[in-house]
């Protein structure tokens, strides 16, 4: 079983998604006494009778004034059977931004919802871009339980119309859990509830620590974007030269016959290179370097693919799009999209389809995408990318469009008609 | 766990590993003039560690920034000096007593020197136009570095705006910045104060002697064993004891304390760090207590 876990938090407001974050720190231990302290001291500060568990994790000046979450916050905490990265997504001001950001690298997402208003259009919207981003597993906890007096028949209504809305994303029923908790009294978070007889499920961490962690799939044909050229030079080694880079699909294994895009030349894998030795093998996720048979002229933003399988590259990106900037996008802008090791200018020479956030309704051919909605776009690249569909392989199928002007990141960008996911219920036109 | 012949890279210290590696070639791949901040603590020596591993067999191709406030353990800077010789590495120090001596900077009244450091590193970033600046810092340290990213961009004026960071994406870091911005790079971002002890211990990584339980005479100020120095010595009133002691960070002298502590290698040290009640910053950094968000005030400013 993998010893790490990386989850995204998603909620609406008041939600109590700080105060369940700060319970699985606390009764994890891994909130320690002057933290503890300090929370004590600010609770007391602020007229509170109990501690406020939710400024443990509400870390700027302004969130703690304003009692809100703003920025997608990373927290760690640890059981003796899994290690946990949670990137805690703020659920209000620029949610999608933020839920998109935190779900990027999330292999779960945890929804929260106040037993007594249930699913919420937020829900939706959240569970919705959870989906878009292929995290594989979903939870929902009902929080405030206590405040519907452990009410059960609240708590199935609740749970059904959740676990329906993630079947018409296309989850799978095994993959969606709904857990009855209070964060603010810890029932079912960590300590399972007295006062839920009938729930029979696993709190909410024992399930954190039991999920299975799809691995990356192991039969598809390596990736290596390049990194980095090493050509040390020195007396030792005059005539080294390896590519670096972390491998973003598949197993390369030494003796492999390797094509390098765009050049398409070839050559196999002499030996795979880390400072502690070569490898036989290395899979997908490790950061290694290549030694080929051949010189060839090899740099930055080149992939190095299986033979067996070459990549096709494409300068004509279909894709879906989050717009994450104030400044709205429209067909024909000029723009820099990152993918890979690479960054290429491209032109947006398309706007197809615009999903209305509120209705979750999609509009075709829009003027703009504003700030965080989400589209289909065409977009024209300077030079072909190895891509591959989102659906098929996240790492290789992901991108970010940045404004050449000031640098900022404008979008997230999935390759490929991933939008289906959504379109079956939730998003259909 | 199916069985496989490749070596997947599952277990968390290589995963972390190959995550802190990706970010040095990174930077290397993006910038023209990175430097790493280097205090010979363990967080900057297990920094110097993955570069060292990113870029085998090649040379680190960065320099090392100090900004020595002049108040150091004899023993850190003797540890510094060796690790450069030893790699060959470029070391740019930037002595925060020089610009006192001229008046960029007026002693503090507290005699403490932590928060002295913003300027001369600016200062320091500026001359050399160093754009990509590689700093220890783990989000699970504090509060306000929960919040930072990976990349992240700092102003003209070497500031940080939590309110206007870049979302950050899958891995696809943005290093992109205009003329006299700089990116501060945390390759350490998501490991844990655990996590860097026990992987000190599977890669023998070495450290500074005062990680590790020795004989000193200290005494107590605000709660601290603190140590005498050049940063000065007991008050009138302050009693000295000789203790078994250890440190869990390394800082100014002035504001950095000792934790009574019989652990004497990386192996006691890891069981000691898993039963401890308090964080490293908590037990034994005077400059955090300041206030609620002390660590955000110093890092708007341009700090570490």
């Amino acid at each position: 079983m993998s010893d790490l876990l990386r989850l995204a938090t998603a909620g609406s407001v008041d939600d109590g998604k700080s105060t369940l974050v700060g319970r699985l720190l606390y009764d994890t231990k891994s909130v320690l006494a002057d933290q503890l302290d300090a929370v004590e001291r600010a609770s007391v500060d602020r007229g509170l009778s109990t501690p406020d568990l939710s400024l443990l994790v509400d870390g700027l000046r302004s969130e703690r004034e304003q009692g809100i979450t703003i920025d997608v916050a990373y927290r760690y905490f640890a059981t003796p059977r899994r290690t946990f990265v949670l990137a805690d997504t703020p659920g209000h001001v620029q949610y999608t931004r933020n839920t998109v950001t935190g779900a990027s690298t999330a292999q779960l997402g945890v929804l929260l919802v106040d037993a007594r208003k249930g699913v919420l259009e937020q829900t939706r919207r959240h569970a919705a871009v959870l989906a878009l981003l292929g995290v594989p597993r979903l939870v929902l906890a009902v929080n405030k339980i206590d405040l519907v007096d452990y009410d059960e028949a609240t708590f199935a209504v609740i749970a059904k119309e959740f676990t329906t809305h993630a079947a018409e994303l296309g989850y799978a029923e095994g993959a969606v859990l709904a857990v009855p908790v209070s964060a603010l009294l810890g029932d079912n978070v960590a300590m399972p509830s007295g006062k839920t007889p009938w729930y029979s499920g696993p709190t909410l961490l024992q399930h954190l620590e039991t999920v299975p962690v799809a691995p990356d799939p192991e039969d598809v044909p390596f990736r290596l974007p390049v990194q980095y050229v090493i050509r040390p030079r020195t007396a030792e080694y005059p005539d080294y030269r390896g590519y670096a880079g972390q491998l973003t699909a598949g197993t390369v294994r030494e003796g492999d016959e390797v094509v390098v895009v765009p050049s398409g030349r070839r050559s196999r894998v002499e030996r795979i290179d880390t400072a502690d030795g070569p490898l036989p093998a290395a899979a997908s996720g490790r950061s290694i370097t290549l030694v080929l048979a051949d010189d060839l002229d090899i740099s930055r933003g080149d992939v190095i693919a299986s033979a067996s399988h070459v990549p096709t590259a494409t300068d004509e990106l279909d894709a879906t799009v989050c717009w994450l900037s104030e400044q709205p996008l429209r067909a024909g802008a000029r723009v820099l999209v990152k993918h890979g090791t690479k960054t290429v200018q491209a032109m947006v020479t398309e706007l197809g389809k615009r999903f209305e956030e509120q209705t979750l309704s999609s509009v075709d051919a829009p003027d703009a995408l504003q700030l965080n909605e989400i589209g289909r776009v065409q977009l024209r690249t300077s030079e072909p990318l190895p891509v591959d569909d989102y659906s098929v392989n996240a790492r290789t199928g992901s991108f970010i469009i940045i404004e050449p002007k000031d640098g900022d990141t404008l979008a997230a960008g999935l390759i490929g008609a991933t939008l289906p996911v959504l379109g079956n219920a939730a998003l259909s036109t | 766990m199916t069985a496989s012949t490749a070596p997947i890279a599952t277990d968390k210290l290589t995963a972390l590993e190959a995550e802190g590696i990706h970010i040095f070639r990174e930077v290397a791949g993006e910038f023209d003039r990175p430097v790493i901040l280097f205090s010979g603590g363990k967080d900057s020596t297990l920094l110097l560690h993955l570069a060292i591993k990113a870029f085998w067999p090649a040379p680190v191709p960065f320099p090392l920034l100090h900004v020595d406030t002049g108040h150091n353990f004899d023993e850190v800077i003797e540890f510094r000096d060796n690790l450069v010789e030893k790699h060959g590495l470029r070391l740019v120090v930037a002595l925060v007593q020089e610009w006192i001596d001229d008046g960029r900077l007026a002693e503090r009244p507290d005699g403490t020197r932590n928060p002295l450091q913003t300027t001369p590193l600016l200062d320091t970033i500026n001359e050399h136009k160093f754009d990509a600046v590689f700093g220890g810092g783990r989000r699970d340290e504090e509060r306000a570095r929960a919040k930072e990213r990976v990349f992240s961009l700092r102003n003209a004026f070497g500031q940080w705006e939590p309110r206007r960071q870049r979302p950050e994406l899958w891995n696809l870091y943005n290093g992109r910045h205009r003329p006299g911005e700089h990116v501060r790079v945390f390759p350490l971002s998501n490991w844990t104060e655990l996590d860097v002890w026990t992987y000190i211990e599977r890669e023998g990584v070495e450290l500074p002697s005062i990680y590790f339980a020795h004989q000193r005479d200290v005494f107590s100020r605000d709660g601290m064993w603190l140590t005498s120095g050049p940063w000065g010595g007991p008050r009138d009133g302050e009693e000295v004891f000789s203790k078994t002691v250890r440190y869990r960070t390394v800082g100014d002298g002035s504001c950095t304390g000792a934790v009574e502590s019989d652990a004497a290698d990386v192996r006691t040290v890891i069981a000691e760090v898993q039963a401890s009640r308090l964080t490293e910053r908590g037990a034994t950094r005077a400059d955090d207590r300041l206030s609620e968000a002390a660590m955000e005030d110093r890092k708007r400013e341009g700090y570490f």
